[in-house]
């Protein structure tokens, strides 16, 4: 057996083929649509999809300085909970490294 | 039967539907003896217009539809495929390929990729051709099928590999999934053929034993974890050796709209098969109207058309009583509980008939489109 994919402050990481971002009229809400999937984000996912996913986002670390500058909170923090969250949508399938 | 319910149940706060089934044709090239398509097939005379597709794509989107998928039959037959994905790319729907890939070349694909095509899922019949050809009524179909999904993920699409487990290949259910795996798939569906449809007719020929059942069972959850961040496993549990029966099609009327080739407008693609619906057309109302309050919709979505023991049990908002399609085959009554429920009536002779189909194991495949014996 050999160790599952997992997600460092040093990996890329983008949507996975066929997951798309994209704001809802009829509900009113961001989501992720992906093969026979949806996945509704809430304001903090979204803003770690916003930094970590396009292409110029640079390492998942670069996004985190960003988004503890941002949100003016302590970055060991916001480490945390953008690795807890990118690993969750890794073993989802919703992004790759 | 006539249907007396309350036009208007859940009006004000009911969800809108998550996506349609857009069967485009019932024709295709393999005759898969499980095939989901009605015994009555559609012919292609009876089958709907591009202009009339369009007009079902924009109602969908404007009923809050989030996804479509293009199914069949084998949906490629149809000339228009590009022009139907590409209009439902522009009125925002994620759009969704359910093929058999044996008609698929290349040049198409990148035209339906261009056109917006998002998510391509290919079903194998096995895991080798012979086998799986002998399944699928068509040579060399397994071949192509493997070529085209190198293509889908060359071409940058999402791949699904659809691998529709039965006695005959249930044993090679990691092979299946290494295969997924070769392909890059992001994505297999395991899923034990429903026996509905054709694979009703079939199910004497198809249903695995108890025993085949529990190794494929152990298999599959000793690889899952190991799959985790590798390839998404949608695994659907076979009903038939089930305690407790699954939300069909995450219940009745909940999630998903079925349009047919010739428009009839369903709320599962087996509904059919149940005496006494009313189902409606897209020609005489819009898809969000059929939702609100269709008679065939409103019949059988939450609770309220529930006897015993559904009616008095907590899991009621969980499974919604299982499939209708399913008590109607095992129960003869499309009003019962699921069979499948251990809290049936019918539960012990599902079991008897389930163990007898299991061991009748030289039945032939009456394969899909051929007549009675
Ligand atoms: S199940 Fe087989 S016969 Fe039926 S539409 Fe799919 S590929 Fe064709
Ligand atoms: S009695 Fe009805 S609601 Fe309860 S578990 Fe069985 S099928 Fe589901």
């Amino acid at each position: 057996m050999t160790d599952s994919p997992t997600i460092f402050e040093d990996s890329r990481v983008r949507l996975a083929p066929g997951v798309m971002l994209r704001h809802d009229r009829a509900r009113d809400e961001w989501m992720l649509l992906a093969p026979e999937r949806v996945l509704v984000l809430d304001d903090t996912a979204l803003a770690v999809v916003r930094a970590t996913t396009p292409r110029d986002a640079g390492t998942v670390g670069e996004a985190i300085t960003r988004l503890a500058a941002e949100y003016d909170a302590p970055r060991a923090d916001i480490a945390a909970d953008v690795l807890e969250m990118l690993n969750d949508l890794l073993a989802k399938g919703y992004v790759v490294p | 039967m006539t249907c007396l319910l309350p036009r208007a149940t859940h009006a004000d706060t009911l969800a809108p539907p998550f996506a349609v089934l857009a069967e485009l044709t019932h024709r295709c090239p393999l005759r898969c003896p499980y095939c989901s398509n009605p015994l009555a097939l559609d012919p292609a005379s009876r089958e709907m217009d591009t202009a009339s597709w369009k007009r079902v794509l924009d109602q969908a989107a404007d009923a809050g539809m989030l996804q479509v998928h293009f199914s069949g039959g084998e949906p490629c037959v149809r000339k228009d495929l590009e022009e139907l994905v590409a209009h439902a790319t522009d009125v925002g729907l994620y759009t969704n390929l359910i093929t058999s890939a044996v008609l698929m070349d290349e040049d198409r694909l990148i035209r339906l990729r261009d056109a917006g095509l998002q998510h391509v899922q290919i079903s194998l019949q096995d895991t080798e051709a012979e086998g799986a050809d002998r399944i699928g009524g068509f040579k060399g179909g397994h071949a192509r099928k493997l070529a085209v999904a190198e293509m889908v993920t060359r071409a940058g699409l999402a791949l699904t590999i659809n691998a529709v487990l039965h006695r005959h290949n249930i044993g090679r259910v990691d092979a299946f999934i290494d295969l997924a795996l070769d392909l890059n798939a992001g994505r297999i569906e395991i899923a034990n053929v429903q026996y509905y449809g054709w694979g009703l007719v079939n199910r004497a020929a198809l249903l695995p034993s108890h025993e085949q059942l529990i190794a494929m069972d152990t298999a599959v959850r000793a690889r899952l974890p190991d799959l985790k961040g590798r390839i998404v496993v949608d695994y659907v549990v076979p009903d038939y050796y089930a305690r407790r029966p699954k939300a069909c099609m995450g219940g009745w009327a909940r999630r998903f709209m079925n349009v047919t080739p010739s428009g009839r407008v369903l709320p599962c693609h087996a509904a059919e098969t149940i005496p006494g619906m009313d189902f409606e057309t897209v020609h005489e109302r819009t898809l969000s109207e059929i939702w609100r309050d269709g008679p065939a919709f409103v019949r059988y979505r939450g609770t309220h058309w529930m006897p015993k023991p559904c009616r008095d049990c907590d899991q009621n908002e969980v499974d919604w009583g299982g499939c209708r399609c399913q008590a109607l085959a095992l129960a003869g009554d499309a009003d019962a509980a699921d069979p499948v429920c251990e809290k049936s009536s019918a539960h012990a002779a599902v079991a008897a008939l389930r163990d007898a189909d299991a061991a009748a194991l030289d039945t032939p495949f009456r394969y899909r489109g051929s007549p009675a014996e």
